[in-house]
């Protein structure tokens, strides 16, 4: 003990001195190559943030054709190039690019780098009363194999051919015979699966390892157990994703045929290839990375749930250990059910019930944790700050999404609705009004901690109730179109019956779409001019946990003095006290 | 806990630490001489199934023997044993399961 | 207990070196295992992917014949031989260190990365053998398998060099300022190298055997 103590001075004194020699760290180590991870998690967030954005925007350019297929797009079509939209009428090649980038960019380099590289590397060692992430300089290693990654990815759009337009799932054989684009893909692909292994592994040494004195591992916050859990899923399910594009690279440019079976005809020529590859394989290998994936984008944006709801209902989370081992048990669960993505491949029914089986279990911690969101509400003295807005709608939304998915786990009733837009109406509530809103009000609830400074609650008022109303409209609609048979993917829906019979709902699902966009001005223009309003009190929201026992925004190491941890995270009114929080870190408060 | 920090530097004299070399070097003769056998079963043209197992069961004693003394695992801590028990199930999965819904396939 | 003088950017880290009182661990051997976790995961999709194809496949090799008389098996035992033998250079390398003896840490780590070396040239004499007869991957899904299987490892392989030459060369420096970060680091160069070594002995079987 004290050899730690002593350690503890030593580490101390030397913080000091790297805190006076960070003013003399030249712009590029201080800013661009930085090993502090709070500038880190504001590199990670701002490029996530910029990526989100044109992830969007693609969207809005396909909801066009969907809307008005075959119509040129005024204004903006004249723009774009001859081959993407000639004579502004959206070419169908670039309907699919627009498609598999809008996928892939949203998931991979706007939520997960969002959601983990912004805000996990941020609040994750200020929550444990950590002076940063356990490796550092690996930490920048990450950040700058995801920056190159995504610049990558964005670059397939001028190649020839266009940008991988294969879905976001990239399926062979078509990926494999794809444009030069697909072989972008899959290289920046390579980039962002290293630097989320890099990540991980980064999180799960810093959250067992550096935590304060007195934070056990029942005592850490939610979001502390939701990014630990999210990590151990990175970890573990994105290596067959690589192997995978490996193989895909492979058979794209070294001719093999990993995912190429034999007698394969292609515009009714015979492909010169050896066969006996197996197109399956690829979909194993991709989804039993892309089922924990879409945990990655949930279970963090569930941390940030649990922050702003215990802090502004003024009590403890109802169910605290209830949600970290149902978080636990999800994470576990998320590695079983990958091929409910595959019941239409012809599987046996052996196969197909055991996945079914677990794809129903794995509902069960997930109602656990919105049930115990949902109880918390219960009795609290319910302050509706704008985080608070984005927070509560998560309930309901998340629910939508997470029902919405029975069906699709039954293999019954998924014959009917697989590849529709009941499945597009499905995920996106849980990843867009879901994970969505939950990083929202973290921008919204963390902003003071970040820049010191509040944002203006009005125009995030105007932000939160415009947007809830739009997304609404966006997906809703869609499972409708779903039900009607509508295949998702299609360039022009209006060529079969069933397509026109919910035309109408495309139109007002892409004005939704429109109309979102416009709910972001009042978010984007709040973002930025808040920076110059009056600093804001150190612990403006009246919270509870470590992060805001730094100052805001914390210096290099974060902590004046190492915090000492003395009770629970969430000691909200508890009686007798005379203030109605007990921060983790106050000592013996009255 | 000075027991459990026994293999650091400064608690053991590096005359001490010659004595825990032995074990490797039995170690190194084991995994050459298991090398041996395993290529001399494979000119034994045992039937397919016998081949894989008793292949496998070679190599995964040849492998407990680097992970447990070349790479501590033997007297290495509980955390880094729950974490392998995790992957080791997940590998499990990922080798196995992809090619058992292949088995009853209606398609190609 | 001594003061670590440390690379100023581990500087304020806790148990940068001095192992945590609950996990009896340091922070960089932790995160050493959990990279091999991943790399098990890695190579555990390759063998899968090879599972589901051979399996798939109505004979194989597809051509033919027996994996052993496509592929040089006495070669390929020589290079099992010289990889298990880099296992055990690697783990004097790192006793040298604990002994506190870094002329015999410089010798045994030397005699690592030429053995690593050796693995590969005999690697480059199989694969431009193969060239010669004009089997490529692209072939079939046997060389497909071999190649990229063996590939991935050889990159790893490379990957090991680099590491442990930075370890021989630039890294020797931490000796001087702290003894026990710098066999740490080789420790944990060790647990690497090693598994390296443990892909190969299940690749050897399952492409050259069986």
């Amino acid at each position: 003990m004290s050899a730690s103590t002593t350690h503890g001075h030593a580490a101390a004194a030397h913080a000091h001195d790297a805190g006076h020699g960070h003013h003399e760290l030249p712009f590029w180590r201080k800013y661009i190559f930085s090993v502090d991870h709070k500038v880190i998690g504001v590199q990670y967030a701002v490029s996530a943030l910029v990526f989100l954005f044109f992830g969007f925007c693609l969207m809005m350019l396909l909801r066009w054709q969907l809307a008005y297929p075959g119509q040129p797009l005024p204004v903006i079509g004249k723009l774009l190039s001859e081959s993407t939209m000639p004579g502004g009428v959206m070419a169908p090649e670039f309907y699919n690019q627009l498609g598999a980038m809008h996928g892939t960019i949203m998931v991979f380099m706007g939520i997960v780098p969002l959601a983990v590289g912004g805000f996990g590397n941020y609040v994750v060692p200020l929550q444990i009363g950590a002076p940063d992430m356990a490796f550092p300089r690996l930490n920048m290693a990450s950040y700058w194999a995801f920056l190159p990654g995504g610049i990558l990815m964005l670059l397939g759009f001028v190649a020839p051919g266009g940008a991988a337009q294969s879905g976001w799932t990239s399926y062979p054989p078509l990926s494999d015979i794809a444009t030069t684009g697909q072989t972008i893909w899959l290289l920046a692909m390579v980039l962002l699966i290293t630097s989320s292994l890099l990540g991980s592994i980064n999180f799960i040494v810093t959250i067992v390892q550096l935590r304060a004195k007195g934070l056990t591992f029942f005592r850490m916050p939610f979001f502390v157990h939701a990014q630990f859990v999210t990590s151990f899923l990175l970890l573990l399910a994105f290596p067959p994703l690589e192997a995978a594009s490996v193989m895909q690279l492979m058979d794209r440019l070294a001719g093999t045929s990993f995912f190429l079976p034999s007698g394969l005809v292609i515009s009714g020529e015979q492909l010169h290839v050896a066969g006996g590859g197996s197109p399956l394989l690829w979909q194993h290998l991709f989804w039993f990375l892309a089922h924990p994936e879409v945990y990655v984008l949930i279970l963090p944006a569930m941390g940030i749930i649990a922050e702003v709801i215990a802090n502004n209902t003024r009590k403890p989370l109802w169910g605290y250990r209830l949600l970290v081992y149902s978080a636990i048990f999800l994470g576990f669960m998320s590695f079983v059910v990958w091929a409910h993505h595959m019941f239409m491949t012809g599987m046996g029914t052996t196969m197909s019930t055991f996945f079914q089986t677990t794809t129903m279990i794995i509902s069960i911690p997930s109602v656990v944790i919105l049930t115990c969101f949902i109880m918390s509400l219960y009795g609290g003295a319910i302050r509706f700050t704008v985080p608070m807005l984005f927070a509560t709608a998560f309930l309901p939304m998340f629910a939508i999404g997470g029902l919405t998915g029975l069906p699709l786990g039954l293999t019954a009733s998924d014959i009917y609705l697989h590849d529709t837009f009941y499945v597009i109406g499905h995920f996106h509530y849980v990843v867009a009004p879901g994970t969505i809103f939950a990083l929202f009000a973290g921008i919204y609830y963390w902003y003071p901690k970040v820049t010191g400074k509040q944002m203006n609650q009005t125009l995030g008022k105007i932000h939160f109730w415009v947007s809830f109303i739009c997304i609404n409209g966006i997906f809703m609609p869609m499972f409708w179109q779903g039900m009607a048979g509508l295949s998702r993917r299609l360039y022009d829906p209006t060529i079969y019956a069933h397509g026109r019979a919910v035309q109408s709902l495309n139109v007002l699902i892409s004005w939704s779409a429109w109309g979102l966009a416009i709910a972001q001005l009042p978010f984007i223009w709040n973002f930025f001019s808040s920076l110059r309003r009056p600093k804001a009190a150190e612990n403006p929201w009246q919270a509870t946990t470590l992060e805001w026992a730094a100052p805001s925004p914390p210096p290099h190491g974060n902590f004046v003095t190492p915090p000492v941890v003395y009770r629970d995270p969430y000691e909200y009114s508890v009686p007798g006290k005379a203030k109605d929080f007990s921060p983790q870190f106050a000592a013996g408060e009255a | 806990m000075a027991t459990r920090l026994a293999e650091t530097a400064e608690h053991s004299s590096p005359e001490e630490f010659k004595k825990h070399l032995g074990k490797y070097y039995v170690v190194f003769v084991a995994l050459l001489c298991l090398t041996a056998i395993t290529v001399g079963v494979s000119y034994l043209r045992l039937n397919r199934p016998l081949a894989i197992t008793v292949a496998l069961i070679i190599a995964t004693v040849k492998a407990g023997m680097v992970a447990g003394v070349f790479m501590h695992l033997i007297s290495e801590k509980k955390v880094i044993f729950a974490v392998l028990i995790l992957t080791a199930a997940f590998f499990l999965l990922v080798l196995l399961l992809p090619s058992f819904t292949t088995f009853e396939s209606s398609a190609v | 207990m001594s003061v670590h003088a440390v690379h100023p950017a581990d500087a304020a880290i806790p148990h940068t070196v001095e192992p945590h009182p609950v996990t009896g661990i340091p922070n960089p051997k932790f995160g050493i295992w959990l990279f091999l976790a991943s790399e098990v995961m890695l190579f555990g999709a390759l063998f899968s992917s090879y599972v589901l194809i051979r399996t798939q496949a109505p004979h194989w090799p597809p051509e033919g014949g027996l994996s052993s008389e496509i592929l040089n098996v006495p070669l390929a035992t020589l290079n099992t031989a010289v990889l298990i033998t880099s296992s055990i250079t690697m783990v004097l390398a790192w006793a040298s260190c604990k002994m506190g003896r870094i002329d015999r840490f410089r010798l045994w780590m030397g005699c690592t990365i030429g053995l690593a070396f050796v693995f590969l040239i005999i690697k480059y004499f199989e694969y431009t053998d193969k060239f010669h007869h004009g089997h490529f991957p692209a072939f079939n899904n046997f060389y497909a398998v071999y190649f990229t299987l063996t590939g991935l490892h050889g990159l790893h392989v490379i990957g090991g060099i680099i590491v442990n030459t930075f370890l021989l060369t630039i890294g020797t420096r931490l000796w001087k300022t702290d003894p026990e970060q710098f066999t740490n680091r080789v420790e944990n160069a060790g647990l690497y190298w090693h598994f390296v070594d443990l892909v190969w002995i299940f690749l050897f079987p399952s492409l050259y055997l069986l």
